[in-house]
């Protein structure tokens, strides 16, 4: 999502092999949506906050304040250009980075000692590698939601708040009452959200997963479906939002249940559908590889549909299939446009955005509109 | 603009014998600048100015504590008053980006009586930028 945001700033290594950060300025997704500008491929992290501070003063003084809608970073990285606004932040970075004499790092060494990994624990694995290989439900919730630790002994795990039918990334104070518990004795007392709407617990170890997992499935949170079509971005939509113009929810509870009914989310494989119920698009459907964007056409809920969609570091900004769907037409729309996927890819390997990126929107608006609806859309 | 706020609270404004940026040949030590107006074209008369007054049109318009700054990093030495309704919870911020002191308009120094510029006269207490830049 770096390249989704107003500075973003991506993690990476130079030729040298020291860490720094490459720097985009001018994303966002809203009313406008644009794919952020690098202003510089390598910065080194000690000049972190001086050029930030470079970004955000020319900012200041070159950003639109005729029409709130367009005070905003990216507007002013679109109406300068990249030449330029590079120019003025190196030259605003030039005079400031010789007034930061080293406190920030002293501040930063601080910060860091809060964050030091947690005492690893050496123990035999084997008993986990047998269940893995003995029990499918187990080892079905392994596949999808775990990540590889640093620590080969250790997971990474994502707790799914997306249970099918559920209201996506909502948990009952019983159940985080669990999962803190849960994080305390198995995961080193350390337990994050992520911007998924999911729970994540970074370090646990791989003889504790058995158990974990069993416990989890017994407080309702064993669903396997993290990074596939279930793992639904929904924001609250009409059901809770003033801003909405029309339901997001449901739509996501729709589309869970009816492709878990029709067993066909493993199958698909990795998807990200993300849903918004209005144009501020706090459900990012710009970046989903199928975005659902919720409108009010004449009192009417309409829904936009939107293909490609990327929010990693291979950003790009969804494009519009065509005329919305009705609320009763869009979870048939979007099976409609999953079984032209799956009849047109390579091979099960080929995931949905490999395959949109090879054939492009066309043969997704024939299964949309067929032949003729196609020419009507154009 | 009548009230002149400073950490031992307020003054009234003096007069002020400004001239704007386009007229800064024939200054006689004091200029007004608007929050459009480049400071580097300053740099020649910086070290003959001993008042700049720099304008907020609205609270909200944040170029002139870019401007201040500036200023300051340029080595200009004087006073620098931000003039505009400023609210009070933006002082501490003022004066540390390099203004001494803020004229603000009579009807606003009615809404935000003196105790509550003075509430903020603490505005080296917890600055955390000023430590980062050590």
């Amino acid at each position: 999502m770096t390249k989704a945001h107003d500075i973003g700033l991506r993690m990476v290594r130079n030729a040298g092999g020291e860490p720094g950060f490459e720097v985009i300025v001018g994303g966002g997704l809203g009313r406008t949506p644009m794919i952020g500008t690098t202003v510089r491929d390598f910065l080194p992290v000690a000049d972190l906050l001086p050029y930030v501070e470079a970004v955000l003063s020319v900012y200041n003084t070159l950003g639109r304040r005729d029409n709130k809608y367009k005070a905003r970073i990216k507007i002013t990285v679109h109406e300068t250009g990249k030449a330029e606004i590079s120019r003025m932040i190196e030259d605003r970075f030039a005079e400031l980075r010789p007034l930061f004499g080293g406190g920030d790092q002293a501040v930063l060494a601080d910060i860091r000692t809060a964050f030091a990994p947690p005492a690893f624990r050496d123990a035999p694995v084997a008993a986990h590698d047998a269940f893995y290989r003995a029990d499918p439900v187990f080892r079905s919730w392994a596949d999808t939601n775990l990540a590889a630790h640093r620590n080969a002994q250790y997971a990474i795990v994502t707790i799914s708040l997306k249970a099918h039918g559920q209201t996506p990334g909502d948990a009952t104070s019983d159940q985080m009452r669990i999962i803190a518990d849960l994080a305390e004795r198995y995961g080193h007392s350390d337990l994050r959200i992520s911007h998924e709407q999911n729970v994540i617990l970074p370090h646990v170890h791989k003889s504790d997963l058995p158990v974990l997992h069993a416990a989890l499935v017994k407080a309702g949170l064993g669903t396997a479906n993290v990074g596939l079509l279930s793992d639904i971005i929904a924001c609250p939509g009409m059901d809770y939002c003033a801003l909405a113009t029309a339901r997001s929810i449901p739509v996501a509870q729709e589309l869970a249940t009816h492709f878990e009914a029709l067993k066909l989310e493993h199958d698909i494989g990795p998807l990200k559908i993300k849903i918004s119920g209005c144009i501020n698009a706090c459900g990012h459907h710009h970046v989903g590889h199928i975005g659902i964007l919720g409108l009010d056409r004449a009192g009417v809920e309409n829904y936009q549909i939107t293909l490609g969609g990327d929010g990693t570091e291979t950003a790009v900004i969804g494009e519009k299939t065509g005329p919305g769907f009705a609320y009763d037409e869009i979870v048939p729309a979007i099976e409609r446009i999953l079984r032209a996927y799956l009849a047109l890819r390579t091979d099960p390997g080929e995931t949905f955005l490999q395959a949109y990126r090879r054939v492009g929107l066309g043969p997704f608006k024939t299964a949309l509109y067929g032949e003729i609806g196609q020419k009507d859309a154009a | 603009m009548s009230i002149l706020v400073t950490d031992t609270g307020f003054l009234p404004a003096p007069p002020a014998d400004a001239v704007p940026l386009a007229g800064i040949a024939a200054h006689r030590g004091v200029l007004d600048l608007a929050p459009t107006d480049d400071p580097a074209a300053l740099r020649p008369y910086l070290a003959d100015l001993t008042l700049i007054r720099v304008a907020f049109p609205v609270f909200s318009d944040g170029r002139a504590f870019t401007i201040a700054r500036r200023l300051r990093m340029m080595g200009y030495g004087g006073a620098l008053h931000a003039v505009g309704p400023l609210i009070a919870d933006q002082y501490a911020m003022a004066r540390r980006l390099g203004f001494d002191a803020v004229e603000i308009p009579d009807d606003l120094a009615a809404r935000q009586p003196e105790s509550q510029w003075l509430f903020r006269a603490d505005w080296q207490a917890h600055e955390y930028q000023a430590r980062l830049r050590a």
